[in-house]
């Protein structure tokens, strides 16, 4: 008898393989740079009543191929139906569910705090202790740019926040897979 | 024109208009048959009609618009059935395009949830790989509808034709098709095991052309067989090892098979609501083998223990090889069969014959079976008359019933007999109509008369929306709410107005010489046949429960 197959499947030891993961998915998705592709992956996912948390897009290393890197939460959605659907758009060429270990994910952020001057020293403090600049300084505000995990973006919304957050805005997470692959 | 005849294309069905004039003009010189329909809807049904009895790829053509948001229900409808099919629209000219221009419609946009795939011309050079790759995404893998729109000014542009003839290379998709054999192996033996296994197939043995090969499989052994309404015919419903379809208006012994059973054998079926009823409390007892092309509709609904993804037609052979070579003690099936039998003999479909020459709408789906030998086309549209159909007519071959299954629309059941009968001009074929379905798509009597497509429509009149009344009686204290058909046309008459011979039938007796007689008319003819009005469907599982709180038809008799 083949190997890997045994001699007897008894049906009380099937099993179902598990569906929903618990966790946050980068799922890193090559599709077709052509008119209308993002169109049909968002459509995708709201009639399907899958939540994307985050999404970017932007080109690769080659230009008839675009990349949508998006995050979803696989404690509500099983990830496995989600790459499924995705795989039956035709523009759709490769979907990648990056692995957390294996993977470099960064995320930048844009807050405009107000900075009334007896503030101003203690935020240009967690600016340099995130590693973040400081790209815009007014009058009432001053602009930082964060970039990080999102965990490190959040963790910076908190420092800042209680100075007087005029307006943040995030990219959404890209991601790389770690070494040679 | 070229690309169409490139790929095989002998009919189409369509109405010109403003932006695919140049479609049209080009047709007049075509050699391949256009029937001309009276409705957009009714052209894409068609289409799908053409495509369910045949297998070959059904087209539409409509114009840019109304046109084309005319096709969008076929479109949505061809996408819950898996039907081959393509639809080519015509836009407005490329410099109008976002413009709001007369008849302009977002018709890529508005069918992006419908189709498979569909192509937005921009450069006339494109149209012919275009129209090839249409063709390849519509009718490979899991078939779907593919919309082609193609911008006036494009398609009256001179090319220069080459005609594509090497295969279709699209790097995004490559349906697998053969199964995994390690897995094949695993759910050989676990049928083997087996005590109570039960076959639950659908429509992808029908599109899929695996009769034969499920055939085979169930004969490899005792097998006890249930059908999807999609899948009707994909066995033999003769063969007594056939329970009958499962589901909302199934028999009540493949049902209980499916609760009872110790091993599901998911053939190409997708496990729709209509079939599982109440999901959390179905088929409790069950391991799952899921054998479906499409590797989405594995574990979507109800998680498969065993997931096979491939083509049926590759994968059953494979799957009986591995069984027989087990060599499995039969025996094992003894006790399940009595009890297989036992439903069967205390629960079989139920109705209560008619009285003083009344037309029971089940005895209607008999003698439609007599009259034809129970070997036409019979396509339908939705309401009672489908399920009595589906219960009643006992198909036994595939691309015999054509009907609306997923999306469930009525007004299916004219256009797609038309379409039917344009793929399988030697066949009977025969719309089983319902008063409140047939109107919605009336004006295609026009179509049979005028390009001689000589289809027969046995309409089941009960001047109700009867599955509609069906549920505000059992589910809604009998609050009949826009279910009566109120002054419905004089159907005989209306069908002698459009050019057809049109016939009415109120007396049982009649009833069966009636339809020979109107099978026999050299061309279309509307039968009205005056079943009792407040007739139920019966066995239901009432909607959102499971399949053991199945309802029978209530007996006043004893039996």
């Amino acid at each position: 008898m083949e190997a890997g197959t045994p001699q007897v499947v008894k049906l009380e030891d099937l099993h179902v393989a598990g569906q929903l993961s618990g966790r946050k998915h980068i799922l890193s998705i090559l599709v077709e740079n052509k008119p209308g592709v993002l169109a049909r992956v968002a459509g995708l996912f709201s009639r399907r009543g899958f939540n994307i948390d985050t999404l970017a897009v932007g080109p690769t290393d080659d230009e008839s191929v675009s990349r949508i890197t998006l995050t979803l939460d696989g404690a509500v959605h099983p990830i496995d139906q989600v790459t499924k659907q995705l795989h039956k758009l035709v523009n759709v060429l490769k979907i990648r569910d990056m692995e957390p270990e294996e993977t470099v994910a960064r995320e930048m952020a844009l807050f405009k705090v107000s900075s009334a001057v007896e503030n101003r020293a203690e935020i240009i403090q967690f600016a340099e202790i995130f590693r973040a600049k400081i790209v815009d300084v007014a009058r009432r505000t001053m602009t930082i740019e964060v970039t990080g995990s999102a965990d490190k973006i959040e963790a910076f919304e908190r420092m800042v926040r209680p100075h007087g957050l005029v307006e943040m805005v995030r990219t959404g997470e890209i991601a790389i897979g770690r070494g040679h692959d | 024109m070229e690309s169409l005849k490139a790929e095989g294309v002998k009919d189409v069905f369509g109405i010109p208009g403003g932006a695919n004039l140049p479609t049209y003009d080009a047709l007049y010189d075509a050699d391949f048959r256009h029937v001309q329909v009276r409705h957009e809807q009714g052209g894409g049904h068609a289409a799908e009609g053409y495509a369910k009895a045949s297998g070959r790829v059904g087209v539409a053509f409509a114009t840019s618009g109304p046109g084309a948001t005319n096709l969008v229900t076929a479109i949505a409808d061809a996408m819950m059935d898996s039907t081959p099919t393509v639809f080519i629209t015509g836009q407005v000219r490329t410099e109008l395009i976002g413009t709001d221009g007369f008849q302009e419609a977002d018709i890529l946009g508005a069918t992006l949830p419908f189709v498979k795939h569909s192509f937005a011309v921009t450069d006339p050079r494109q149209i012919p790989e275009y129209v090839h790759q249409a063709f390849h995404v519509a009718s490979t893998g899991r078939p779907g509808p593919v919309l082609l729109d193609i911008p006036q000014d494009l398609s009256r542009a001179d090319i220069d034709y080459e005609p594509r003839t090497e295969p279709v290379e699209l790097p995004g998709y490559k349906p697998s098709t053969d199964g995994n054999i390690k897995q094949i192996r695993i759910a050989a033996k676990a049928l083997a095991s087996a005590r109570r296994p039960i076959f639950y197939t659908g429509g992808g043995v029908i599109n899929g052309n695996a009769s034969e090969e499920l055939r085979e499989l169930a004969d490899s052994d005792r097998f006890p067989v249930t059908s999807t309404l999609m899948g009707l015919g994909g066995f033999p419903a003769s063969s007594d090892r056939f329970l009958g379809m499962l589901g909302m208006h199934g028999t009540w012994t493949a049902n209980q098979a499916m609760d009872k059973a110790d091993l599901i054998v998911a053939i190409g079926a997708r496990f729709d609501d209509r079939i599982t009823g109440k999901l959390d409390e179905f088929a409790p007892h069950a391991k799952v083998i899921h054998i479906d092309i499409d590797p989405a509709e594995i574990s979507k609904n109800v998680g498969a223990h065993i997931p096979i993804v491939g083509d049926v037609k590759q994968v059953l052979p494979k799957l009986t090889r591995e069984y027989r070579a087990l060599q499995t003690d039969s025996s094992r099936l003894d006790e399940w069969w009595n009890t297989l039998r036992g439903w069967q003999d205390a629960h079989p479909l139920y109705y209560e014959a008619g009285k003083d020459g009344e037309i029971k709408p089940q005895f209607m789906i008999e003698a439609l079976h007599r009259a034809t030998g129970g070997d036409a086309i019979i396509t339908s549209d939705v309401g009672q008359h489908q399920m009595w159909t589906a219960q009643y007519y006992g198909f036994d071959k595939p691309r015999r019933w054509i009907n609306s299954g997923g999306l469930g629309t009525m007004g299916f059941g004219l256009p797609s007999a038309i379409g039917a009968k344009v793929a399988c001009p030697d066949e009977q074929v025969v719309c089983l109509a319902g008063d409140g379905s047939l109107i919605m798509n009336v004006q295609e009597l026009a179509t049979c008369v005028t390009e001689n497509v000589p289809v027969k429509i046995f309409l089941q009149n009960n001047g109700y929306m009867g599955m509609v009344r069906q549920w505000q009686e059992l589910f809604w204290d009998r609050r009949y709410s826009s279910v009566e058909m109120g002054a419905s046309p004089d159907w005989a008459k209306l069908a002698e107005a459009f050019g057809a011979k049109g016939m009415r039938c109120e007396d049982a007796a009649d009833l069966e010489e009636q339809m020979v007689a109107a099978l026999e008319h050299d061309g279309p003819v509307l039968l009205d046949v005056r079943t009792v009005a407040e007739e139920n469907c019966y066995p239901m599982i009432p909607p959102g429960n499971a399949a053991r709180d199945m309802v029978e038809a209530p007996r006043k008799a004893v039996s």
